[in-house]
């Protein structure tokens, strides 16, 4: 499904942290959206989920959005987990919330937090796992509710390179035909990543390590 | 070691409340006037073999159930409506917040004349004593609420009451258990008073009846039975708040 963000304009109170802001994301396209920290990049992800204010129209295959639907889930940049809820029943929420019945929400949950390496803390709490674990849960998550639009925030910001690098592959395969907006700081993940990469500030950039470079200190 | 010295503190003040009364000292106060310890335990043997010390037992328990438990449930669900609805809130507050100062035991004339029975007056009390504490801390807990948790059900499609229930309700959970625990508290020194003055039978009766028959070891045995109950039902309280707020980050200190 294609997305369309056109003259979005939003703030918070009296400052305007991103203003007359347009991009089109092709229907299955890829796009990485990066820029300097306090740019608005998880502002722009929050506005195309719905869950802040904003001026200017997003459209998702021609529909505007206004406020939040399962058809747009975010992977938050800070914890989005329910810390009262093991990692399994993170994962199975969107589920419930769908009506699917226990048993098959459990065992796909099960599935995929096994794809995402954490096979065995099915029954962690949050706060008894690791940052980058709790991460991957949130991918998890996002996955099993199979949005049409999937939003990221920095997912793998805490990952060790190895683990990263397993994400990365995860999430091109299980979300190529899905359209997707992937924030991220890491330059090589961006040209990995990205079907287009634009920088918040700049526009559209060249899929390439120098060009990104140039756009993100300019 | 320590728990020998702890008993023994125990002990201590025990043996001297008995020296004290035995050898009838006046020091200004007057322990001539009090029960001796082994007059205490004799007494409390003979009531505990008998029914009526049950039956008043029984009495008080259930006038706190009923008006705590009623107090809960009101308590948090208006404390929800007040704190996520603007509309309610404004509509429900003014009054609540007139109520609110009057210490509950000073309804106890207003109960009485309420309601046709004295012991649904004595409910009526426990449960004013127990609403108000458990109202606010819900309140609060709501109005600190982390967003993100909400915002994350959102973009699951949660509807207003898949929020309420999947993240308002467990997410305050912790808060609303400190209302519970100070509820408890103050419905114990409500029903206790109310039972003074307007019961017929009930823990808080029976030692006002001692005392006003010069039955001082059953003023004492009264007293202590009512500490041993407010202590259990608090410590219920207690376990039932960490069982349910086991995924509190402090708990990962033990
Ligand atoms: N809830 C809020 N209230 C007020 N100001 C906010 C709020 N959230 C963000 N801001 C401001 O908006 C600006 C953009 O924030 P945003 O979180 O979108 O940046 P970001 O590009 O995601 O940064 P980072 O790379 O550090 O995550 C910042 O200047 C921040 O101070
Ligand atoms: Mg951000």
């Amino acid at each position: 499904m294609s997305l369309h963000v056109r003259s979005l304009t939003v703030g918070y109170g009296r400052a305007t942290v991103l203003s007359d802001f347009s991009l089109d994301v092709g229907s299955g396209e890829f796009v990485v959206v990066a820029g300097p920290s306090g740019c608005g990049k998880s502002t722009l992800l929050r506005a195309v989920a719905g869950l802040v204010p904003f001026a200017g129209s997003i459209t998702v295959a021609g529909q505007a959005v206004r406020g939040s639907s399962r058809d747009r889930a975010l992977v938050f940049q800070d914890d989005g987990l329910l810390p009262w809820r093991t990692a399994a029943r993170n994962v199975e929420l969107p589920l419930a919330l769908q009506g699917v019945p226990r048993a098959q929400r459990r065992a796909r949950a099960r599935e995929w937090l096994d794809r995402v390496g954490l096979a065995g803390f099915e029954d962690h709490l949050p706060r008894e796992l690791s940052g980058g674990m709790r991460q991957r849960v949130q991918l998890a998550r996002t996955l099993a509710q199979q949005p049409s639009v999937v939003l990221m925030d920095e997912p793998f910001g805490a990952l060790d390179a190895q683990t990263r690098a397993s994400m990365q592959a995860l999430v091109t395969e299980v979300l190529s035909g899905t359209t997707t907006l992937f924030v991220t700081h890491d330059v090589d993940e961006a040209v990995l990543l990205g079907d287009r990469v634009v920088v918040l500030g700049t526009g559209e950039v060249e899929r390439r390590r120098d060009a990104i470079l140039a756009a993100v200190k300019a | 070691m320590r728990w020998a010295v702890r008993i023994g503190s125990l002990a201590a003040v025990l043996v001297l409340w008995q020296l004290l009364t035995a050898s009838d000292t006046r020091a200004w106060l007057r322990f001539d006037q009090l029960p001796t310890v082994v007059e205490v335990v004799e007494r409390f043997a003979v009531q505990i073999g008998a029914a009526e010390f049950y039956h008043d037992l029984g009495a008080s328990l259930g006038r706190i159930m009923a008006g705590f438990l009623l107090a809960a449930v009101l308590g948090v669900a208006l404390g929800v409506v007040i704190a996520r609805s603007r509309w309610l809130g404004d509509l429900l507050r003014p009054p609540l917040e007139v109520v609110r100062p009057i210490p509950a035991i000073a309804l106890v004339p207003i109960a009485i004349l309420l309601f046709p029975t004295d012991e649904q007056g004595i409910v009526f009390i426990t449960f004013v004593a127990a609403f108000f504490p458990i109202l606010v801390s819900t309140r609060h807990a709501v109005r600190a609420l982390p967003t993100i948790w909400e915002d994350a059900v959102r973009t699951m499609g949660a509807s207003t009451p898949q929020v309420l229930f999947r993240v308002v309700l467990p997410g305050t959970l912790p808060g609303v258990f400190g209302g519970l625990s100070v509820g408890m508290g103050v419905a114990w020194i409500c029903v206790i008073s109310a039972e003074m003055i307007s019961g017929q039978f009930g823990v808080g009766y029976r030692t006002w009846q001692a005392y006003t028959i010069v039955d001082y070891p059953g003023v004492i045995v009264g007293m202590v039975t009512i500490g041993a109950l407010g202590y259990l039902t608090s410590a219920a309280v207690e376990l039932l708040g960490r069982r349910v707020t086991r995924w509190l980050p402090r708990e990962a200190l033990r």
